[in-house]
């Protein structure tokens, strides 16, 4: 029972990681129908984004929570433009071409951000500065760190703030309007441009938290960081039923079980292949995900 | 028929004689090694890129797990070679080591491959080719990576540290007989009903579907032929030199640069593929210098090179339509077509 414990503890926050990266893929897939493929690379970026903050503010000496949550603020503001750069500059001149232009321009973004981080930041890991000293709670035999905890809660409240945001703002009707569908949205007078920006740059500052987040757990960072990662959190997305918010936040935290749970028996070296397992599985059985509709397509 | 069975002739004894010079060389004249290793994987790529256009560019299903069926064929052929392969060159008097016992084993070795990734592509094409779009592009990448996560749990191929036993035992001939015959197929392929009915999914799979053409089908032809094609490159490649099969050098990556070989050169049209696989051969050679001082920078013009493609040429350098002698001549005395 302990162990099942500590494995779901475990695994909350690892999916809890997956969610937010999740988050971004799903909002941009549900306004633009792209597959964002460049999305794990913000995450990684945000780290990378932290990193230099942190040390700007020599962080690792004088650790504090206040100065944590300003370096990711400073992150999630970097990412934020970051995202809305990646759409100005590489999807809005495909977005009237075929989806598989949009794609194939995705996976460029994405080899960019990873080798051009390559060329930038060197391909060896870096460390990252330990901004908050790792501590360990004990709750009868089950573990842990103010680390984990710290990613499950600031995650959770991430979450609802973006269930705000799409539900109780303007911006967010709108967001929800171009989803439903795009030219429509245009001729009621909603700035597209603008609203697609927007989510962009929402997506990529929760990306920009989870980066942050990883990075003070694991303090491991390098440049394809984000390429696994994306991918499985895409993969969330679609067990969720991509385009949909909570459904993001659900199929996150599955995976993140999962492959917490995996990595725990004697089969840990699939680890990698579980996720695409449940992709695959997924895609047969209940293509529109867990929480999604299904769509007929009219001829 | 007779001028048929004479071009065969004369391109296998064309390509035997340039192994010949491969080889040993004529008279004073040595192939430089660098040049020559260059060459063959312009015609591996050739294999990869000619047999990935089959689906992405004929059929239209974008693909973007190429690499797992080549490291299902390499590792299947460098097996059989390992296990099998002094005993089938020593039935013919020869030995793996020699260039005669070397030729000899490649044809089972790369049957195997090819037997063992047409399979992969039946066992992932059949329930992954319902799916459209974007969502086949993402499962085919998830069956590739699973494919990968399989071998590196395999210890009898070496695991995460790459075949090491793996023989080279790939030669020129060999490389661009496979080359040409994947030409060779796909040519024909498109201009055959098969490949008519793959240009109508292409263009509409519902039309298509209502046309009374067998989507799924042709489908899953068209993808098995693709993956089998592309395990005869993994035989190719997984035995060119030492060493070069590890779970490392199969991933996404791999498979990206085989696509964006055919996006350069044009989607759906074969000689864009092989003028694609060529330039993109050369060019990271030519950019290695450069590479060595910034690791990483090839595949960023890679990447840029991608996404301007994409802004600018949609279409690629060719779009689809086939390079033709007609090409060459002045516009003014070129035939008359369509």
């Amino acid at each position: 029972m302990d162990t099942f414990l500590q494995q779901f503890i475990n695994g909350l926050s690892l999916g809890a990681i997956y969610a937010l990266i999740a988050l971004g893929y799903t909002m941009v897939y549900g306004v633009l129908r792209l597959i964002n493929f460049a999305h794990g690379d913000v995450y990684m970026l945000g780290a990378f984004a932290g990193f230099y903050l942190a040390n700007a503010f020599d962080m690792d000496a004088n650790p504090s929570v206040l100065g944590t949550v300003g370096v990711t603020i400073g992150s999630m503001a970097i990412c934020a433009i970051i995202g809305i750069l990646i759409e100005r500059l590489a999807y809005r001149p495909v977005r009237h071409h075929s989806r598989l232009t949009s794609l194939i321009t995705a996976i460029g973004v994405s080899l960019l951000l990873e080798y051009g981080g390559q060329v930038v930041f060197g391909a060896t890991p870096r460390f990252f500065p330990q901004m908050i000293r790792s501590q360990t709670y004990s709750v009868g035999n089950v573990q842990i760190t103010n680390q984990s905890l710290m990613i499950i809660v600031v995650a959770v409240i991430l979450m609802f703030g973006l269930e705000f945001i799409v539900h109780r703002t303007k911006i967010g009707k709108a967001m929800r309007a171009v989803s439903f569908n795009l030219p429509v949205a245009r001729l009621m007078g909603i700035n597209t441009d603008f609203v697609i920006a927007f989510t962009f740059a929402l997506g990529s500052a929760l990306a920009a938290v989870g980066g942050v987040l990883v990075a003070l757990s694991i303090p491991r960072i390098d440049p394809l960081m984000g390429l696994m990662t994306g991918l499985k959190a895409f993969v969330a997305a679609v067990l969720g039923g991509i385009g949909n918010i909570p459904g993001a936040m659900l199929g996150g935290m599955l995976i993140g079980l999962m492959e917490t749970w995996i990595s725990a028996t004697s089969y840990s070296t699939f680890r990698d292949a579980v996720a695409f397992s449940v992709l695959i599985l997924i895609l047969l059985f209940r293509p529109a995900g867990l929480l999604g509709t299904s769509v007929t397509e009219k001829v | 028929m007779a001028r048929k069975l004479l071009l065969i002739t004369a391109t296998v004894a064309a390509l035997a004689a340039l192994n010949y010079i491969f080889e040993y060389g004529l008279g004073d004249f040595q192939i430089n090694p660098y040049y020559a290793r260059i060459i063959n994987l312009i015609g591996i790529n050739i294999t990869l890129a000619v047999s990935l256009n089959l689906i992405n560019g004929l059929a239209g299903q974008f693909s973007i797990g190429h690499a797992g069926f080549m490291a299902v064929g390499g590792y299947t052929a460098a097996y059989l070679t390992v296990n099998a392969g002094s005993s089938i060159a020593a039935a013919f008097g020869a030995s793996v080591t020699d260039p005669i016992g070397a030729s000899i084993v490649m044809v089972p070795s790369l049957l195997a491959g090819a037997a063992a990734a047409a399979l992969a592509g039946l066992v992932v094409g059949i329930p992954s080719l319902r799916l459209k779009g974007d969502y086949l592009a993402i499962v085919t990448l998830g069956f590739s990576e699973i494919i990968r996560v399989i071998i590196l749990n395999i210890p009898a191929v070496g695991g995460a540290t790459g075949y090491t036993d793996a023989i080279p035992i790939t030669n020129f001939f060999w490389i661009f007989s496979m080359a040409v015959l994947t030409i060779v197929i796909t040519r024909n392929i498109a201009v055959s009903t098969f490949g008519r009915a793959l240009f109508a999914i292409r263009s509409d799979e519902i039309a298509a579907e209502a046309m009374g053409i067998n989507t799924t089908h042709n489908k899953v032809m068209a993808f098995v032929i693709s993956a089998g094609l592309a395990g005869v490159a993994g035989g190719l490649s997984g035995q060119l030199f030492a060493n070069p099969l590890s779970p490392q050098n199969l991933n996404f990556v791999r498979s990206i640069e085989v696509i964006v070989m055919i996006v350069l050169g044009g989607i759906g049209s074969i000689t864009g593929a092989v003028l694609g696989a060529t330039t993109l051969t050369i060019l990271p050679e030519a950019l290695r210098t450069f590479d060595q001082q910034f690791p990483g920078l090839r595949m960023v013009i890679y990447a840029l090179l991608l996404i301007l493609l994409m802004i600018f040429r949609p279409q690629g350098l060719l779009g689809r339509r086939e390079f033709t002698w007609a090409w060459l001549r002045p516009i003014r005395k070129r035939p008359v077509l369509e």
